[in-house]
């Protein structure tokens, strides 16, 4: 027996700023990801891609590539074909996608072939002597035309037609008659631009077929190994159990490391045929142009509202443009996501938003970029819509959502669109943003500079997002459902190991899970070993993404360590040679009732656990797999303060001031890095980013010199801070924050662009916000 | 993303370069700090079969100040300029502001200013700014060694006078003069990216106040930088005074021939060479103390 | 052709195609994995390193034959026997990186900016880390840590 080592009111790791274990190995240069694995006799693969955006293949020759020395395969879809694996699933299970081009090629940049060979030099002086005939077809690039359907993107369907499906939720009649009786309603076309998430490091593989033992080991740049291997298995028929899936270090995810690219699918095809290891290593050019894009979303935003300003009803009707597969990796009930959350912070008595998706000559994708599965397109909508009410009812932005939001008393909130929002305080998140960024003196300082014709703006988003997929009455991936798993297992010595279904790309989860289990079980987070990401070892989840993580493998690591915890109090009630409904868990170690002397620490009794279990089972480990009860609901108030000028239309952010309330937080200091970095995309996003294709189908931003990422002298420097409702049916109280950011700022620097703009006459332009879109505006405004 | 596969040579010595020039002819490229040449090697846009590599030619990397002007080696890098003694006296406020804009602050650090001028990219920034400062460039080739003033340099987009066999070996920079100060400004979306819009001025005022002479250039406003002659006649014997800067920006305004891309419209471009003539020569005259006259 | 490097102080001979570029020469005829390919356009800096211990360079935009003779420092050789550089220290004290990718250019930007600007404003470190992407931290940290790298830094010439 010995007393406790810790003090009595020391948080001991839950909430604490812990410097990030992985760092040490980074700071170092001894991460490891994709690009650095090197296995004996490894040979390269290079893809060719089209120069056209709808073509018919007519001819490929090999020949010249073949006779490069190096050069050992060409693999077209016929190859492919008789492996069954010309079309794969996509994860959005309405549709299939090509892996190499079958017949026609649908996008500018579309795979057609790859090309493997003893040196990556040799791979692209081989593709580069690929020959291909092409037939030109007219391309379809906006969805609009597409909906004509005069131009069929997919005669592999059945259905000839560009439309694809239709989404709807809510209830339509009521929602018409009620913006039909409302006195004021505003109706605006809002549009999310497409754009792509661009993390530094682009996606790869390295495929190893053993030919001896049958198993097929698939190093890729992956969010999610499981369903990776799961959908591995179901294409090419090897059974799981000899599929590995190893996700090692990744350089940044966003969405973009989550669906399955030809790169992968060509480099296991060959090296189960070539019978040597096969690396995959995507170019930024092919990352852009090939790898899942995000947004593309038309929206028609309606609000009703009663003449002081009350909202009375929200109708969204969005056109989707998905390219050329519906490749968005959405759940099978929710082809749009989580879009429903287009409501937003608002007590909306009614509400109807309905969809239709197209194909367009485009490159697939569309759920990616810190998107939630599309709660960036409806947060757009609704915190753009608001303001734009705010306009015509000639009532202040901030005032309006005062009086709209949901309040704190009505939680947990069934909203119109079907969720069941957990936790918030609105109100005072938005009234401390308002208060520490002195709003009243901006508002005063507005009106000076406006008499003297400058353009200064004030944007406010209060954005809710919804995340943590999810409970499996509802969410599943390709018929998977969206449960997360932990497995801790504590050592003699006192530390122990941890692994998890998810896979962090950047977001510290070693540091983060351990603090978790750190606070659970009074351990020294600085022994829990984290791992994720290797199929054979860690326990089944669906991945890292959409803010998933925290809510829901958080909940199961809180939930594993407290069947750990459970059963050393058996072990520990053996130890104190008390019953075990006399131990008690206080101040991180185990006592018996009413004798604080007698008391073991678990340190103690992880070496009891295997030294002296008495009539207990021995070791101490634990697996938890957790179906949440409901999404979580993190939100923000975030506000803008920008300079316009008048003469070039270039927008300087003077500040940003983001509160977050994501619940219980882990590690401050990780959440707030996560911030900065989601709102200096969403700043890309606002000003300066978009994949957009010319008439003619070109892809007009293959590359860094124009996908545009801000340096460090264009972003903004952020101001943070946070309020705390902890989510109700969350074990910690977590909600997530990771995609928060990027959701909720778009909003906020238009609408301050938009405000700035305002006494010119100017109400709605859409993203990227350049210098030639706003001055043009401006010009326009002067001639009417 | 991998360059078709070429021969080198790693020339130690200015004569042994033009040998291997003179060897290869139109094969042969120079590689200095390679910073354009090498990315367009890497998208095969350039496909020399040999690269001349001069960055060993201790002869070429020099900046002096010499004869009333500055003038730098073939392998003087922007940053080197940058920090030298010379823009960091003052008196050559236009090339400091161009040192602080061109590329990135690493790009620069290979980077040569003789290199960007003979690269020549319409939106480049050496080459406005080289205009505006009336500087000069020496080339050699087989015929000997020329003086070829800046108005005579540049031909066409990402040509000049620099034939096959020939190497331009130094840049040549006119100190500036008593009541003499430029500026350069440039619009990009981001930095790092090519010039929306360029404007490099040089104002040399007289005794009595007025504009004695002025140089107007563009950037990012044709196929090639150019002199705005128009604005740098409204300029000349001008009292500084908001009038007069209008009067040149409404020329550079209906010089600039810009190319309407992802940057912009043509019309967009055209406003912002104004509108950056306008602000550059305000800057170069509140370097000189002068404080414009704002006629309302 | 053959080539002499030093990198991280040690002196290596090897023989390469002229067109192999110094980023790869690093990483897969050095085995040095450390430095990071970002991009195509020389424009993420994940690639840099200190040619002649104080110039950043891209060095996905040098051929490694451009390397002979001279000597590179890569984020190997930047930890001195068991203690951390300065600029490692404040990476990870001031959370200045997430996953990693872009900390081993960003930092050789960083040391290389330093040792020209030892006293920097925040202004001039931002313009200064310019030619280097980051996607995950929003630059705030970056910063910070290179605030901190300086001072540290800063405390021998004091001294001295």
């Amino acid at each position: 027996m010995s007393t406790t080592e810790a003090t009595p009111d020391t948080r001991h790791a839950m909430g604490l700023p812990m410097k990030r274990k992985e760092d040490a190995r980074f700071i170092a240069g001894k991460g490891r990801y994709i690009d650095d694995i090197v296995l004996p006799n490894m040979h390269y693969l290079a893809i060719v891609h089209s120069t056209y955006p709808h073509a018919r293949i007519v001819s490929i020759d090999k020949s010249a590539a073949l006779a490069v020395p190096g050069v050992k395969a060409v693999i077209t879809a016929e190859d492919l074909a008789g492996a069954g694996l010309a079309w794969i699933p996509t994860f959005h299970g309405y549709d299939k996608q090509m892996v190499l081009a079958v017949g026609k090629v649908l996008y500018q940049y579309q795979e057609v072939a790859a090309v493997i060979a003893t040196s990556r030099e040799a791979a692209a002086d081989g593709a580069e002597l690929v020959e291909i005939e092409y037939e030109p077809l007219d391309p379809v690039v906006s969805p609009f035309d597409a909906k004509t359907d005069k131009v069929l993107v997919r005669e592999d369907r059945e259905n000839k037609t560009n439309h694809i499906y239709h989404w709807e939720v809510g209830d339509r009649a009521a929602t018409d008659a009620a913006l039909a009786a409302s006195p004021v309603t505003i109706d605006e076309r809002v549009y999310f631009q497409r754009c792509h998430p661009a993390p530094l490091e682009p996606c790869g593989s390295v495929a190893d077929m053993n030919a001896a033992t049958g198993t097929l080991t698939l190093y890729m740049t992956s969010q999610a190994p499981h369903a990776h291997r799961t959908v591995v298995s179901l294409v090419t028929g090897i059974p799981e159990d000899k599929i590995h899936v190893i996700s090692p270090d990744i350089g940044g995810g966003f969405g973009n490391k989550v669906p399955v690219y030809a790169g992968y699918v060509c480099s296991a095809v060959a090296s189960i045929v070539l019978g040597v290891p096969v690396k995959w290593i995507e170019t930024r050019t092919e990352n852009l142009t090939t790898t899942g894009f995000a947004r593309d979303y038309h929206m028609d935003v309606r609000i009703g509202a009663d003449k002081d300003g009350k909202v009375t009803a929200l109708k969204v009707t969005t056109t989707a443009d998905h390219g050329a597969f519906d490749a968005a990796a959405d759940p099978t009930k929710y082809p749009a996501g989580m879009f429903g959350i287009c409501t937003g912070s608002y007590d909306f008595p009614i509400a109807f938003t309905e969809l239709d998706a197209y194909f367009t000559n485009k490159a697939p994708g569309g759920v990616a970029y810190r998107c939630s599965f599309r709660v960036t397109e409806a947060s757009y909508a609704i915190e753009r819509g608001m303001d734009m009410l705010a306009r015509k009812l000639g009532m202040d932005p901030a005032e309006l959502r005062l009086k709209n939001f949901i309040k704190k008393e009505q939680f947990p909130y069934p909203s119109p669109l079907g969720f069941v929002y957990d936790s918030g305080d609105y109100h005072a998140t938005l009234h401390k943003a308002l208060d520490k960024i002195g709003y009243a003196a901006l508002r005063k300082e507005q009106a000076e500079k406006r008499a003297r014709g400058e353009l200064m703006g004030i944007g406010i988003s209060t954005f809710t997002e919804v995340v943590g997929a999810g409970p499996s009455k509802h969410f599943d991936i390709m018929g998977i459902k969206m449960f997360d798993s932990a497995e801790i297992r504590i050592h003699p010595t006192g530390s122990g190991i941890i692994r998890t279904g998810t896979k962090s790309q950047g977001q510290g989860h070693e540091t983060t899970w351990a603090q978790i289990v750190a606070e659970e079980l009074g351990l020294d987070p600085q022994n829990l070993l984290v791992e994720e990401g290797d199929t054979d070892t860690a326990p089944y989840g669906l991945g890292t993404y959409a803010s998933r993580s925290t809510p829901v493998a958080g909940a199961a690591l809180a939930m594993a360590a407290r069947r750990v915890r459970e059963k050393a109090r058996k072990i520990a009630a053996h130890v104190l040679e008390a019953p075990e409904s006399d131990v008690e868990w206080v101040d991180y170690a185990f006592r018996v009732k009413g004798i604080p002397s007698k008391s073991v620490t678990m340190k103690e009794i992880a070496f009891a656990a295997y030294t002296n279990h008495g009539p207990n089972e021995p070791g101490l480990e634990a697996t938890y797999y957790y179906d949440p009860p409901n999404l979580t609901f993190p939100y923000g108030a975030y506000i803008a303060v920008v300079d316009v000028d008048k003469e070039t239309g270039h927008t300087q952010v003077r500040r940003f001031l983001a509160i977050d309330d994501c619940g219980t937080v882990i590690n401050p200091m990780i959440v707030e890095g996560q911030i900065h970095g989601g709102l200096t995309e969403g700043f890309a996003i606002a000003f300066m980013q978009e994949i957009a294709y010319d008439d003619a189908g070109n892809n007009l931003q293959p590359n860094f010199t124009e996908y545009l990422i801000p340096t460090s002298l264009e972003a903004p420097s952020w101001e943070t801070d946070s309020t705390c409702t902890p989510s109700p049916h969350h074990p910690i109280g977590a909600k997530g924050v990771g995609e928060s950011p990027n959701v909720g700022s778009p909003a906020a620097f238009v609408n301050a662009v938009m405000d700035a703009l305002a006494p010119l006459g100017i109400t709605s332009l859409d993203m990227p916000l350049t210098r030639d879109k706003v001055w043009r505006a401006i010009q326009e405004a002067k001639r009417a | 993303m991998f360059p078709a596969a070429f021969e080198y040579v790693a020339a130690r010595a200015t004569d042994e370069a033009f040998a291997a020039l003179a060897e290869h002819g139109s094969d042969a490229r120079v590689l200095a700090g390679g910073q354009s040449l090498i990315p367009a090697m890497r998208f095969r846009l350039a496909r020399p079969s040999v690269l001349v590599d001069i960055n060993r030619i201790a002869e070429l990397d020099y900046i002096d100040e010499r004869d009333g002007e500055l003038r730098l080696g073939a392998c003087a890098r922007d940053h080197a300029l940058e920090t030298s003694s010379f823009l960091r006296s003052g008196r050559y406020p236009l090339l400091a502001d161009v040192c602080a804009v061109v590329a990135d602050p690493v790009v620069r650090q290979m980077g040569t200013v003789v290199g960007s001028l003979c690269h020549n990219d319409p939106a480049g920034d050496w080459t406005v700014a080289a205009l505006a400062a009336r500087a000069s460039v020496v080339v050699r080739g087989s015929g000997g060694t020329r003086v070829v003033p800046m108005d005579d340099f540049l031909v066409d987009s990402y040509t000049t006078v620099v034939d096959e066999g020939e190497m331009a070996l130094e840049v040549r920079f006119p100190t500036p003069p008593a009541r003499t100060a430029g500026a350069y400004l440039k619009i990009e979306r981001k930095v790092g990216d090519y010039a929306t819009a360029s404007a490099a001025v040089r104002v040399t005022l007289g005794e009595d106040g007025t504009i004695a002479t002025a140089s107007v250039a563009l950037g990012a406003a044709g196929p090639k930088a150019f002199r705005v002659t128009g604005a740098e006649q409204a300029l000349a014997g001008a009292r500084p005074s908001a009038a007069a800067l209008a009067a040149a920006a409404d020329a550079a305004r209906s010089a600039a021939d810009p190319m309407a891309d992802t940057r912009g419209t043509v019309a967009f471009k055209k406003q912002m060479s104004a509108v950056l003539v306008e602000r550059a020569l305000r800057k170069a005259l509140e370097r000189l103390g002068q404080k414009m006259e704002n006629v309302a | 052709m053959k080539i002499s490097v030093t990198v991280n102080g040690t002196p290596y001979e090897r023989d390469v195609e002229p067109r192999t570029l110094l980023a790869y020469f690093l990483r897969e005829t050095l085995g040095l994995t450390g430095t990071h390919v970002g991009c195509d356009t020389s424009s993420c800096g994940c690639c840099v390193v200190l040619l002649d211990g104080d110039r950043a360079v891209k060095s996905c935009t040098m051929f490694a034959v451009m390397a002979d003779g001279h000597a590179i420092t890569t984020i190997e050789g930047l930890k001195s026997g068991g203690t951390l550089h300065p600029m490692q220290q404040a990476f990870s004290d001031q959370h200045g990186l997430q996953c990693g990718y872009c900390t081993p250019g960003m930092m050789a930007t960083a040391i290389a900016f330093l040792k020209h600007n030892p006293n920097p404003t925040e202004a001039e470190i931002r313009d200064g880390l310019s030619g280097n992407l980051c996607r995950c931290t929003g630059y705030n940290n970056i910063v910070k840590a290179v605030q901190q790298a300086a001072a540290a830094m800063a405390e021998p010439a004091a001294a001295s």
